[in-house]
């Protein structure tokens, strides 16, 4: 399942389980994702998607496995150092930082970058976090309180924030869940557009079309176990996949 | 920026001279016996707020901080006769390697976890002092104030002017750290500590930072109490009103801005004062706690929200 020969993995998770409490969250995990690669996860509510994201981006520890990011084992390393290694996330549930605007909680990113140069100055950081706000299409909000935005907006600003770390692998935990036509189709050119030859993707996602659309893989998960990895037109066909999601 | 700065250290060393002409003219004491208590207050919210306000962590163990600052000038003074700059500059330091010990044990609980773990401390820390003989056990110690510098003419007068120079120091401190990274990423995490975390925000060794911090201005603060009274008790030293007192100052002031501190702290103070002189010191108590619960129903963000709002309106207006 490896990408084109010889190349070393961007992230890689070895037999990652979670437990909690008696529950099996993710069992015996293992999955590789090679740099650039556009990453589909789906799965039914439940199956242990977001407990996965946790794990790779330090939110919660697993009990046994290992997370291997660009050749390091980062699976006790804090959130904060893994952010500085490349991995960037945005929420479920959007989590703005409420006191301030856009343009601030874009500030905070490039604030504590681990790319931060030692003679960039508070005016460069704001032009660096203006352009990225532009890039998204948010430019017009920057001044404005988080509280101000709308949802489509919100799902925008929390990858704005997550590009502002300089990452390597964005993970896009449900950016699109309950938005219009129209803005999924938005927030999907603007995951495509940010993806490329050093940005790797993965995309949980529900809305099916948009998972065929955006990945070049797809993982399915069903009640913390991997049912399917591959192509998205094969995972789909896939029997097992379409009983999880449609039941028996 | 840059003017804002000028403005500031102008308006420093506008308050610095006040301060001074106010000791060389005023003969009578009380003023600098009631003001000093004041500034003392401001101090203690004002640093009280880097870690409660700032990073949001509420902080129920002043009156350990303020005890340990006190108990480090008692003992310097009765081991060592050390002058007060020396007794503030050491109570700093233990202020600040408690706030590392508290910090490193409570923070990476949330909340009231951590607010209940201060309580705790406070009562450990004036446990020991208590059952300390060398610094005057339970029933306390009298302490002899050194002779007074020029161009102080009453010891009192000196100690009013020290503890502005120390407000001076804990406001410069407070401004600095919320116009810096390490504000905007304690703001970080008091909105939200996972997000921050996974914005590449270290929270742990910031909330340890503004923990140390905080707790080096605040003994520092409580340094010169002990001269200030000539005496020294566990009970008055280690007393829950600073907690509480401090708590109230900062909330009713407003904790997103180090003004915010200094309006509550004078305000209350100076109403605290005045009640005591003319009423009793039990009522002020009553008052401290009538206008908590004022303002925390009806202006959760205190003065300074409640200011900011009356112009936002205006400006629109």
């Amino acid at each position: 399942m490896t990408g084109p020969a010889g190349e070393a993995p961007l992230l890689r998770i070895d037999t990652l389980t979670k437990t909690f409490g008696g529950f099996v969250a993710l069992d015996n995990i293992n999955v590789e994702i090679r740099k650039g690669e556009r990453f589909g996860l789906i799965g039914p509510n439940g199956s242990g998607k977001t407990t996965l994201v946790n794990c790779i981006s330090g939110a919660l520890r697993p009990n046994k496995g290992a997370v291997t990011f660009a050749g390091e084992d980062i699976t006790s390393l804090p959130a904060n150092q893994r952010s500085h290694r490349g991995i960037a996330r945005s929420f479920q549930l959007p989590r703005p930082f409420r006191s301030m605007t856009v343009l601030e909680n874009l500030m905070v990113a490039l604030d504590f970058a681990a790319h931060g140069h030692l003679f960039e100055t508070e005016a460069h950081r704001r032009d660096e976090a203006m352009s990225i706000l532009t890039r998204i299409g948010l430019a017009p909000k920057a001044l404005s309180a988080t509280s101000a935005l709308t949802q489509v907006e919100l799902r925008k600003m929390e990858l704005a924030r997550a590009m502002a770390t300089g990452p390597k692998l964005l993970i896009s935990d449900e950016a699109m869940a309950g938005l219009s036509h129209s803005e999924v189709d938005e927030v999907l050119d603007l995951l495509l557009s940010l993806g490329g030859q050093d940005i790797a993707i993965i995309m949980i996602e529900h809305i099916m079309q948009a998972v065929m659309r955006f990945s070049e893989r797809v993982m399915c998960l069903d009640a913390g176990k991997v049912i399917a990895v591959g192509p998205p037109g094969e995972v789909m066909a896939n029997p097992r996949v379409q009983e999880a999601y449609l039941g028996t | 920026m840059q003017r804002s700065s000028i403005a500031f250290w102008l308006g420093v060393a506008i308050f610095l001279i006040v301060v001074l002409l106010m000791t060389q003219f005023i003969r009578n004491e009380y003023p600098f016996f009631a003001g000093y208590v004041i500034l003392q207050f401001v101090v203690l919210s004002v640093a009280w707020t880097i870690l409660g306000g700032y990073a949001g962590y509420v902080n129920f163990g002043t009156n350990a901080f303020f005890g340990v600052g006190v108990y480090t000038s008692v003992l310097l003074i009765q081991a060592y006769g050390a002058p007060l700059g020396v007794q503030i500059l050491v109570a700093a330091i233990m202020g600040g390697l408690l706030g590392l010990g508290v910090g490193l044990l409570t923070l990476r609980m949330r909340g009231i976890f951590f607010s209940i773990a201060t309580i705790a401390v406070a009562i450990i820390i004036e446990t020991t002092i208590t059952n300390w003989r060398f610094v005057g056990g339970a029933a306390g110690i009298q302490l002899q104030r050194p002779p007074v510098m020029p161009p102080f003419d009453s010891y009192v007068k000196m100690l009013f002017f020290v503890q502005a120079l120390l407000v001076v120091v804990a406001i410069a401190v407070a401004r600095f750290i919320q116009n810096s990274r390490m504000g905007r990423g304690l703001q970080a995490l008091r909105d939200d500590e996972l997000a921050a975390e996974c914005t590449g925000v270290p929270t742990l060794r910031l909330k340890l930072l503004a923990c140390m911090i905080s707790g080096a201005l605040i003994s520092a603060g409580g340094a010169p109490a002990a001269l200030y009274l000539s005496f020294a008790n566990p009970d008055s030293a280690f007393n829950l009103n600073y907690s509480v007192s401090v708590l109230a100052m900062s909330l009713i002031g407003g904790t997103a801005h180090w003004i915010g501190p200094v309006i509550g702290a004078v305000l209350l103070a100076t109403t605290q004062q005045f009640l005591a002189v003319t009423i009793s010191s039990e009522v002020n108590v009553l008052v401290l706690g009538v206008m908590l619960v004022l303002f925390v129903v009806a202006a959760p963000k205190g003065i300074i929200g409640l200011v900011s709002r009356f112009m936002g309106k205006g400006g629109h207006a």
